[in-house]
């Protein structure tokens, strides 16, 4: 980690002639084949990697600007449509499935001069917090091979802290981008809701996926952020990006007002965890920020109501894989009924026929109002309270996940187990408000902690910049 | 409320156009019955005077002029993922036996 340097080094770099985009693509190349124990990517985009590191270094040379991301190559959790490989979703449904338009996030990406190299493993669908759902293979936690490296983003993240390249982008619907950041030792941002376009992003909970970057940085994520973020009109739930943009967001901790959140440091939490965040708290507190506990007395319920609303989106999102319009189709079916039946049996993995399965349940006539609605009113009270914290403090704290990244194959039996790996991540998303997973050191076995923060709505730049001063006193 | 039984397991499979093995349905029943009562502890929770979420940052309908822009697409691109093409339109089964 890190063997890259600043991102926007790299472009400067790049931009001025000191390095060549093409020789930092076939850097990147060679760290993926040298990785590949590790199982962080799906696919390499080998080729048009090359031509467009060639168009770039070609720009430089004629004296054209190259953009502020020039030549620094990158990696797309394999949900994002991108040019030039198949876009799966870790899914045997999309296997062989090649995407006829590219995400605009990657557009985005694209026209600031960066190089997407390859496409990184996630839980199916990015259902799951361990990459262990993947219909193909699940990612090592690069810290212990035995051990998951957290999902869905799990082979983003680990793409990063293994330098494969400069940044990974990831998607997060319940904290699918930090909890794997949590538990390999990155940055994971997860930004305000709409915040950045999802066309061309694999649809998993419409209501609460937002996409992200994961850096090895503060300052990373924020340039990752300002390149992607901003209203599209091919998203309609997009917001517009803040006006002063995200690169320069820095602060200093004094006098900040930060709530440590109640309900995450009590039962539940490991000791390891406990013992990190409250190390994390002191060093918060001799940098002069106000650190005073706040109740969020909802906010044990909202896993319940992410597991109600999740459910019920996928199954509503999952109903285009029918074998007809793309993917995986039945060959032998006699007629459209089971041409439905047997693509979908065949096609999807267990979890996502269990989410289907949830999800169908729970949007049933006589079960809607008792589950959806219900779920859908309970995160109104959540959102009340949220609203009701931040006018007493300016951001919320507390660790990204309970634990640090557990054993693969621990949780595989078990389902609702694995779901509560998300209690601490899932309230941000349903409240729609940006958050930040950000590395507090090592607990035992030497495993990496994240420390989460939170701001209000459209308060990225702020949160943004208090994370970077977060991340200056942690070091 | 929620213990799933064989039979509400195969009745959601066929809402939701899946067919499952036995062993599917099996473990199904009971995994689908353990979240389910996981979930339902939101049946308690007070929530008078308050109304569903369905949209975070209170944007209500998003509207655009409706004009056709061309965005490059050729046909042939947009139908090269389609299982089976016939006269540039996309065949399924026959609908009734």
């Amino acid at each position: 980690m890190g063997m890259w340097g600043p991102i926007a080094d790299i472009a400067a770099k790049v931009s001025a002639g000191e390095l060549k985009a093409a020789g930092l693509v076939e850097t990147s190349l060679q760290a993926i084949a040298d990785a590949e124990e590790f199982k962080a990517i799906i696919v390499t985009i080998a080729d048009r990697a090359r031509e467009r590191a060639q168009a770039i270094d070609a720009k430089v040379a004629a004296g054209e600007n190259a953009g502020r991301l020039a030549g620094v190559p990158f990696i797309a959790k394999d949900n994002f449509l991108v040019f030039g490989a198949e876009t799966t979703a870790a899914s045997n449904i999309l296997k062989g499935f090649t995407a006829p338009y590219q995400s605009t996030a990657i557009e985005r990406l694209e026209a600031e001069g960066a190089i997407c190299v390859a496409k990184a493993n996630l839980d199916a669908f990015a259902h799951g917090s361990s990459t262990e759902n993947s219909d193909f293979f699940t990612t090592l936690n690069p810290h212990d091979k035995t051990r998951v490296p957290g999902g869905s983003s799990g082979g983003s993240a680990v793409s990063v802290v293994l330098g494969l390249a400069p940044f990974a982008l990831g998607s997060d619907t319940g904290g699918s981008i930090r909890l794997p950041a949590s538990f390999v030792g990155c940055v994971g941002y997860k930004p305000t809701y709409g915040l950045v376009s999802r066309s061309g992003v694999v649809a998993m909970a419409s209501s609460t996926d937002v996409i992200g970057p994961l850096t090895t940085s503060v300052a990373d994520a924020a340039l990752v952020l300002d390149v992607m973020s901003g209203k599209d009109e091919l998203d309609s739930t997009t917001i517009a990006k803040d006006e002063a943009g995200y690169v320069d967001a820095v602060t200093d901790l004094k006098g900040k007002k930060v709530g440590i959140v109640k309900e995450y440091m009590g039962e539940g939490l490991s000791d390891d965890v406990r013992r990190m965040i409250e190390a994390a708290i002191e060093k918060l507190k001799a940098a002069g920020a106000e650190l005073v506990e706040i109740s969020l007395p909802s906010l044990p319920l909202a896993l319940a109501v992410y597991y109600v609303l999740c459910p019920a989106e996928v199954s509503s999102n999952l109903s285009r894989y029918d074998g007809q319009r793309y993917g995986y189709s039945e060959p032998d079916a006699k007629d459209l009924e089971e041409s439905y039946t047997k693509t979908r049996e065949k096609g999807f993995g267990k979890e996502a026929k269990r989410r289907i399965m949830i999800g169908t349940y729970v949007l049933s006539s006589g079960y809607y109002d008792a589950y959806y609605k219900k779920a859908q009113t309970v995160r109104t009270k959540l959102i009340n309270e949220c609203q009701e914290a931040f006018k007493q403090v300016d951001f919320l704290l507390g660790p990204t996940a309970p634990s640090v990244a557990f054993k693969i194959g621990a949780n595989v039996d078990d389902p609702l187990n694995m779901y509560l790996t998300d209690i601490m991540t899932v309230a941000a998303n349903l409240v729609g408000i940006p958050s930040i997973s950000i590395p507090a050191g090592s607990g035992e076995n030497n495993l990496p902690v994240g420390l989460q923060l939170m701001a209000d709505q459209r308060q990225d730049r702020a949160l943004l910049a208090l994370a970077r001063a977060t991340e200056e006193v942690l070091a | 409320m929620a213990d799933l039984s064989r039979d509400d397991v195969l009745k959601l499979a066929s809402l939701a156009r899946i067919s499952l093995t036995d062993d599917e349905v099996d473990e199904f029943s009971s995994e689908l019955s353990a979240i389910l009562q996981y979930v339902e502890q939101l049946a308690n929770v007070n929530v008078d005077g308050l109304k569903p979420t369905n949209q975070v940052t209170g944007l209500t309908n998003v509207m655009r002029d409706d004009e056709v822009k061309d965005y490059g697409y050729a046909a042939a691109d947009l139908l090269k993922n389609v299982p089976n093409v016939k006269d540039n339109q996309l065949q399924v089964k026959r609908m009734i036996a």
